[in-house]
């Protein structure tokens, strides 16, 4: 059984081993740009179509939900590099406590995004028949609108449906606006997940004290997979949420 | 019988190797050796060119009457669809990769197995995973929307059942990712003490230009298909004109992917052909580096050249003057191998065994589908030529012609290796003869037909095209024929064939340097490379010198 890093049948020595795992990941991470890069330029060539209605979908975003949800997990992106720096400096028991930080970190991001999608299936901008951009400013009790948002937005509206035409063209774009806000940050989501399934059994394999500086590669690994995730929010928040916006 | 008795006489099956190390159904679907999961691919990727194959020839019997004799029109754009999804996605990207490069990637550079076995256990089952998907779409109501996938055809109007195809083509994707990762974390870190990146067979290198566009196009195609996907489930408009989506978005995303993919296809094959050429002129490979450097640059420029599938979809002129013009670039990497190949046959000792007669047949057709590629990268001409049959023959020339000949031609070159025994040689050379008429008379009348004006994917045609049609259908026939033939007489060789020896041919490869079939892990002892690659001057291990050597030796060195 593969333990605590004994070499592998195909490998020569454990240095070899160690660099073509670490360059297996770099590799998968290459593919992994092209993968988001697809939905990335889809998003850059409507943005630039439709400044309009994409601006003013921005806004129906919770800038403080995002900006928490942004601190939090840079925030799990340290707690991860502190557990890969406590294997390679053979840290033992510092291992599994800083991954199960990254874990519930990565967890209330999560949970924070629920709570947003929540929002928007509430508001009506859930792409589908039932998706209404003007749901908000229709019905301000419901989005918990009022006083000067509440005007911000009826003029945003109003600004939105003469540059693009008339409410139906207004509403199709804003839905394309949030086809690819879900695409997006659904994909990203789900990249989290998967994360979250990696931290967990790297906990379960840490406790057991398997990491240390002689062997540490799938901390190292799962940490460069974690901050490649980071990363990609790093570029979704200011694309998603910060064009735009108007602060009051 | 007698042959195998006298054969057994020179040469012996190695005791132990990796077909008799380990017994029983579990040591083959658990199995973590690069060599039986390329059997395993081997096995699946033929039973999805036969499923291609008998909706191939479905059609072409469909069109042996201009108003079409089997099916009506909506089973004939299923009959098409259901062609190229399962003969690109299934059969054409993995066949040489996932079989002849996963046997011998690691084999030819001196490793014991890829540097990831377990993932290339996983790419297995993600293929057989995506193909059910597949199947599953086929046999409920099958696909009508074209191997393209275009919206909003796919993602709104098509009745026939996409999304389970889609979703198989995007878990399918996965299955070549991983291959390509495999490959290059390979080739970068399991060589061999000498085996120096300019050592490396060009079966190598063409595997390394393959594995980059694996790594960086597919996934652009799942993400791609994902979207549509979402389209089609869940009314997300992103290539919808109903939302603003522009359905002209989906097309150049999915060019990014599927022209890069044509060399997917065709670089794998140059590689094959890379190899039998030396071992059948006696002769170094003239222009080794240029061969291996016009690999990577076909990988590279093959990127750039996407939109010339779309020269008639409104693109912006300089856009499409660009496009045309790289198109035209790229076919300057693939002439260098012409040239590097024919030149190799330059007072080489040729002789022509049957992977050597696939080596010439591709050089030719291959030449014949690159050219006509240039009437397509013509932006005038294509205006002409653009959905035509013309079309059809080119790409068929590439794809039947170049890779599939490949494909072939390599399986018998390694079979001796593969299983240790030999092939009927005159049957073989038979049914490469029969492969090569057969296929030049299916597809040769349809440049003509494309030129004349038939359009592609039509159920019926006007009268005056069925002698031409009627040629086409008749040289399928005879390409069915040259393929159920090595079917048949490779399965037999398994049993009865001759006793190969190490090195049948003989070649200058690692992979000839070991028992065939090879232990499970490859060598007795890590092999230390000496010697340039395709130098059969220094290698008296060859036994060239003696009286197996057919014709004269060329000079040492092949380049003057």
């Amino acid at each position: 059984m593969h333990r605590t890093g004994e070499l592998y049948g195909q490998y020569k020595t454990l240095e070899q081993q160690k660099e073509t795992a670490s360059l297996g990941m770099w590799i998968f991470l290459v593919q992994e740009i092209l993968f988001f890069g697809g939905i990335f330029l889809a998003y850059s060539i409507n943005r630039h179509l439709y400044p309009t209605a994409f601006g003013i979908g921005g806004n129906m975003l919770s800038l403080p939900l995002g900006f928490a949800n942004t601190v939090v997990l840079i925030a799990s992106s340290f707690t991860m590099a502190m557990s890969v720096w406590s294997a390679q400096t053979s840290k033992k028991q510092l291992v599994p406590i800083f991954l199960i930080l990254t874990l519930i970190l990565g967890c209330v991001f999560l949970g924070v995004k629920v709570k947003e999608y929540k929002d928007k299936f509430d508001h009506h901008l859930i792409p589908g028949h039932g998706f209404d951009i003007t749901y908000c400013s229709k019905n301000p009790a419901a989005c918990h609108l009022e006083g000067k948002d509440l005007a911000d937005e009826l003029k945003e509206i109003k600004e939105g449906v003469e540059v693009e035409g008339g409410e139906t063209a207004l509403n199709a774009h804003a839905q394309l606006y949030f086809s690819l806000y879900f695409g997006m940050t659904g994909l990203h989501a789900l990249h989290m997940v998967v994360g979250a399934g990696l931290l967990l059994w790297l906990i379960l394999e840490a406790r057991k004290g398997r990491f240390d500086a002689n062997y540490n590669t799938p901390v190292e690994n799962i940490g460069l997979y974690w901050h490649f995730v980071d990363i990609v929010w790093i570029f979704l928040f200011p694309l998603l949420y910060l064009i735009n916006r108007h602060l009051a | 019988m007698s042959a195998t008795t006298t054969a057994a006489s020179e040469h012996q099956l190695p005791r132990e190797h990796y077909l008799n190390a380990t017994y029983g159904i579990r040591s083959w679907l658990l199995t973590t050796d690069h060599k039986r999961i390329a059997l395993l691919y081997l096995a699946s990727v033929t039973f999805f060119f036969f499923v291609g194959g008998i909706f191939a020839t479905l059609i072409r019997v469909h069109l042996l009457t201009p108003n079409g004799l089997l099916v009506t029109p909506e089973t004939y754009n299923k009959l098409f669809t259901m062609h190229g999804v399962a003969m690109i996605f299934f059969f054409l990207i993995p066949s040489i990769p996932a079989v002849l490069g996963n046997f011998l990637i690691p084999i030819m550079i001196g490793a014991k197995d890829l540097a990831f076995p377990k993932v290339n256990l996983l790419s297995w089952y993600i293929y057989l995973i995506g193909g059910s998907f597949v199947l599953y779409s086929f046999g409920t109501g099958g696909l009508d929307t074209g191997w393209t996938f275009y919206t909003p055809l796919s993602s709104i109007y098509s009745n026939s059942a996409v999304t389970p195809a889609v979703i198989g083509i995007f878990i399918n994707g996965f299955s070549s990712i991983l291959t390509g990762l495999n490959f290059l974390v390979t080739v970068h870190t399991m060589r061999a003490p000498g085996m120096t990146w300019f050592r490396l067979p060009l079966f190598v290198w063409a595997h390394y230009a393959t594995s980059l566009i694996m790594i960086l196009g597919t996934p652009v195609i799942a993400i791609t298909l994902l979207l549509a996907g979402l389209e089609r489930m869940f009314h997300f408009g992103f290539f919808n004109p109903i939302y603003g989506g522009d359905p002209i978005l989906f097309q150049h995303l999915f060019w990014f992917y599927s022209h890069p993919a044509v060399y997917i296809m065709i670089l794998p094959a140059m590689g094959v052909i890379s190899e039998i050429i030396p071992t059948f002129t006696r002769k170094p490979i003239f222009g080794y580096s240029f061969i291996a450097a016009s690999s990577i640059g076909i990988a590279v420029i093959g990127f750039i050249v996407w939109a010339h599938h779309m020269f008639l979809t409104g693109e912006a002129t300089y856009a499409a003057i660009a496009f045309s013009f790289l198109s035209y670039l790229v076919a300057v990497p693939s002439a260098v191998k012409v040239f590097n190949w024919t030149a190799s046959l330059y007072k080489g000792s040729v002789s022509y065994d049957t992977p050597m007669l696939y080596a010439l047949g591709f050089i030719g057709l291959f030449t014949i589908g690159g050219l006509t590629g240039l009437f397509l990268a013509c932006l005038g001409l294509d205006i002409h030529l653009h959905d035509t049959y013309f079309v059809i023959a080119h790409f068929h020339y590439i794809m039947v012609g170049g890779a599939v000949m490949g494909y072939v031609g390599g399986l018998h070159f390694w079979w001796p290796k593969i299983t240790g025994r030999l092939y009927p040689e005159f049957l073989a050379r038979a049914a490469a003869i029969i492969l090569f008429i057969g296929f030049n008379l299916t597809f040769f009348p349809q440049f003509i037909l494309g030129g004349l004006g038939m359009p592609r994917r039509y159920h019926n045609y006007p009268p005056e095209f069925q002698v031409l049609n009627v040629m086409s259908t008749a040289g399928a026939s005879i390409l069915a024929l040259g393929y159920l033939l090595p079917m048949v007489y490779l399965t037999w060789s398994m049993r009865y064939g001759k006793i190969a020896g190490p090195n049948p041919w003989p070649a200058t490869g690692l992979e000839w340097k070991t028992d065939s079939p090879p232990l499970t892990e490859n060598f007795h002892e890590t092999p230390i490379v000496d010697w340039e690659p395709y130098d059969f001057v220094h290698r008296p291990d060859l036994g060239l010198a003696g009286a197996k050597a057919p014709g004269k030796l060329a000079p040492a060195h092949g380049d003057d």
